[in-house]
């Protein structure tokens, strides 16, 4: 780490501490004096989005967990009472419903800037990886609390995703069984569900704390995705990326602030407003938009095993992007056929989400399984290929070539 | 170049399909038409006139099957309600009987609601609505026009996200009141069941349950199923979402605090980062930024 300055303490006690527990500088160097390349557009303010969304959905949901109770008979009402008889508790709830999804939106949009980057090859190879994994942390997350209202929503989703587990031959029911606490979805899995919705995201933090070492290590990527290399390629974190990241976060809040105030319920579904009824299986069960996509792969393919298969795949095909990506070329901004394939893999994902939300019959089905087959045949297929014959555009000398514009590449970044 | 073009046409293909076939999938019912609500928008409250007319509506036809489980008599004199005063609230739980104890003798007993009881129940419990009524459960209605909704469809969905549409349930629960109709010729509805072109499926267990006239109004409101209709669902939309206008209140106040905010920060953000670096130059400028936002503090209560 070549800071632009180092910390220097002046009060005896600052130096008394400095000798003892180097915090201090530890906090100087990592988020005032770390530097960051001059280059970086506003797509990599949501690093720092995330991180205020884990803290506000953090502290939300640890005021909501003082009001809620975990009891089948009783979880439903007390959302209730949160909603009517707790002060500001409609506001509370509101912020962590449509938090999750703004959580997500912002997920989404950090995994999307990494692959158009190539923000995933070597050397961040790791980065990436624990990027992955926060991710499967966050889906866990996020479904064990939309179990917790115990909506009929709640119910039908615990059982049709804890019953894909089932599809395993010979070990699957014992395992959901296991799951479940008992022979159905009942109040042992509510118990553990919000147990486990409660630990995780400190497991979250935890590797969220990883990831930023990581990238503390290897150096943020950039538009460019040459690597830096003089001081002149870079500014200093505070005051430009914070100030940055913070007009961006506040900018996001402000779409976050519309649906809580104004659709609180938009994103969500009206089912999950009836009790939950074991004996009534709604006419359509969907999960929370953020997981269509993979529903749709789910739903795309006739044989349940192959499909759950297909669904984990999805997800951890991810993780080895930084290897199947066969060119050496990062941002896509150079690499006219990959920015062209990637932009059609956005669009599949996005077309998948919508056939997600859809009945799974006739053309539906036939589409969703066109988009999985592009799902995944860019990753395994385009991406190993595209590296060895693509003819890339010349890259700039260095970032700060690149800003001042004297061989004006595609710089203003088209994403 | 081929190979490009080729992938990028079977996607928009499938794409564009599977946004088509929408309009191909058969509707088993109308979508409700849309109604004008006070409280819809960004700036919108409840009515309290509307809000009475809806409670007595309530009281007088829904309550009969219809229990409100979560809806205290405290509620209706809260802000942001059919706004009764205390005295009011106390009167109408007065003319309840709700079941309390056990007493000293260990027996349940009956006596007049307080303000602070809830709405008792119309039925001990659920197999005794089903064994009065025909086996069949009317539901609760507490937060029932939070959960009842219909598909708006595809490129509709979009809109209610800016047009700040929410109010699905109350435009069901008022087309559902209005929906009873002669079936169409070929719709063979079940025994027992009534035909409503509102209801999924067509077949609704309720009885029509409001004629024109029916519900007094003192003043001078229409009255009409549709206009009982109306008030009713504005009715039950408070009692699913009492908080309403406190929502609305804070979400504008929230919005120009968010807004002011986030103007400084873009002041901040768009200056130029300086091209010679180094620490003397780093740390004035984090100085100035400093002090920028220092004056900005002294300027601005926020």
């Amino acid at each position: 780490m070549s800071g632009h300055s180092t910390y220097q303490p002046q009060s005896p006690f600052m130096q008394w501490l400095e000798r003892r527990l180097p915090i201090a500088s530890f906090v100087y160097s990592s988020f005032i004096a770390y530097p960051t390349p001059r280059n970086l557009n506003y797509w990599w303010t949501f690093g720092g989005i995330l991180t205020f969304m884990l803290g506000v959905q953090i502290v939300t949901g640890v005021v909501l967990a003082m009001h809620y109770t975990p009891n089948v008979d009783l979880a439903f009402n007390s959302v209730e009472g949160i909603m009517r008889d707790v002060n500001y508790g409609w506001l509370l709830r509101y912020i962590h419903a449509n938090g999750a999804s703004f959580f997500f939106l912002a997920v989404y949009i950090h995994i999307a800037r990494g692959m158009y980057y190539g923000s995933y090859k070597e050397p961040r190879e790791v980065l990436w990886i624990l990027g992955v994994i926060l991710f499967l942390l966050m889906v866990a997350t996020g479904f064990m609390g939309y179990v917790l209202p115990w909506g009929q929503m709640s119910f039908w989703a615990a059982t049709v995703i804890t019953n894909l587990f089932s599809a395993f031959p010979g070990v699957g029911d014992p395992i959901v069984t296991w799951l479940w606490g008992g022979f159905a979805v009942g109040n042992p899995t509510l118990n553990r569900f919000y147990s486990l919705h409660y630990l995780l995201p400190f497991v979250i933090a935890g590797v969220v704390v990883l990831h930023l070492w990581a990238l503390h290590v290897v150096g943020q990527n950039n538009p460019t995705g040459v690597d830096t290399k003089t001081e002149k390629d870079t500014v200093a974190f505070t005051p430009y990326a914070t100030i940055k990241d913070a007009f961006f976060t506040g900018l996001f809040c402000i779409l976050f602030a519309y649906f809580i105030f104004y659709i609180p319920n938009y994103l969500g579904h009206s089912d999950n407003y009836i009790p939950a009824n074991p004996g009534q299986t709604p006419t359509h069960i969907v999960p929370e938009w953020y997981y269509l996509p993979f529903y749709a792969i789910l739903r795309a393919i006739p044989n349940k095993l192959i499909g759950v298969c297909a669904l984990g795949l999805a997800i951890v095909s991810l993780a080895f992007l930084p290897w199947l990506d066969t060119s050496r070329v990062r941002s896509a901004n150079y690499r006219p056929m990959f920015r062209q394939c990637l932009f059609i893999f956005f669009i599949a994902v996005i077309g998948l989400g919508y056939l997600g939300s859809q009945e799974p019959t006739g053309g539906y089905v036939i589409a969703a399984r066109i988009l999985t087959i592009y799902y995944f045949g860019f990753i395994w297929v385009i991406l190993p290929i595209l590296g060895l014959v693509e003819t890339t555009k010349p890259l700039p000398n260095s970032i700060s070539e690149s800003v001042l514009g004297k061989s004006a590449p595609a710089s203003a970044s088209g994403a | 170049m081929k190979f490009q073009r080729s992938i990028l046409i079977l996607a928009v293909a499938a794409a564009l399909s599977s946004l088509g076939i929408y309009a191909a999938s058969a509707q088993d019912a109308d979508a409700p038409p849309r109604q004008t609500w006070s409280f819809h928008g960004p700036f919108g409250t409840y009515d309290p006139a509307q809000l009475q007319r809806g409670f007595k509506i309530y009281r007088e036809v829904c309550s009969t099957c219809h229990s409100i489980k979560l809806l205290s008599f405290r509620n209706l004199a809260e802000p942001g309600g059919p706004g009764f005063t205390d005295a009011q609230a106390s009167a109408i739980a007065a003319t309840f009987q709700v079941t309390a104890g056990p007493n000293d003798e260990g027996q349940m007993f009956q006596r007049p609601g307080q303000i602070s009881d809830y709405f008792p129940p119309p039925f001990a419990n659920d197999q005794a609505a089903r064994a009065a009524l025909g086996g069949k459960l009317p539901p609760d209605m507490s937060v029932l026009a939070k959960a009842r909704s219909y598909e708006a469809g595809f490129p509709y969905f979009v809109f209610d996200a800016f047009t700040m549409y929410q109010e699905d349930g109350p435009d069901y629960i008022h087309a559902i009141l209005n929906g009873y109709e002669n079936p169409p010729a070929g719709f063979v509805v079940p025994p027992g069941g009534q035909y409503n072109k509102y209801f999924p499926g067509g077949a609704i267990g309720m009885p029509k349950p409001l004629s024109d006239g029916q519900v007094e109004y003192t003043d001078g409101t229409p009255t009409t199923v549709d206009q009982y209709g109306r008030d009713v669902a504005a009715f039950l939309m408070w009692t699913a979402e009492p908080t309403l206008n406190a929502r609305h209140r804070l979400g504008s106040k929230t919005l120009k605090m968010a807004s002011r905010e986030a103007t400084h920060l873009r002041e901040l953000a768009v200056r130029p980062a300086p091209l010679e670096i180094g620490i003397e130059n780093c740390s004035s400028q984090t100085h100035s930024v400093r002090l920028v936002i220092r004056q900005r503090a002294a300027n601005d209560p926020f």
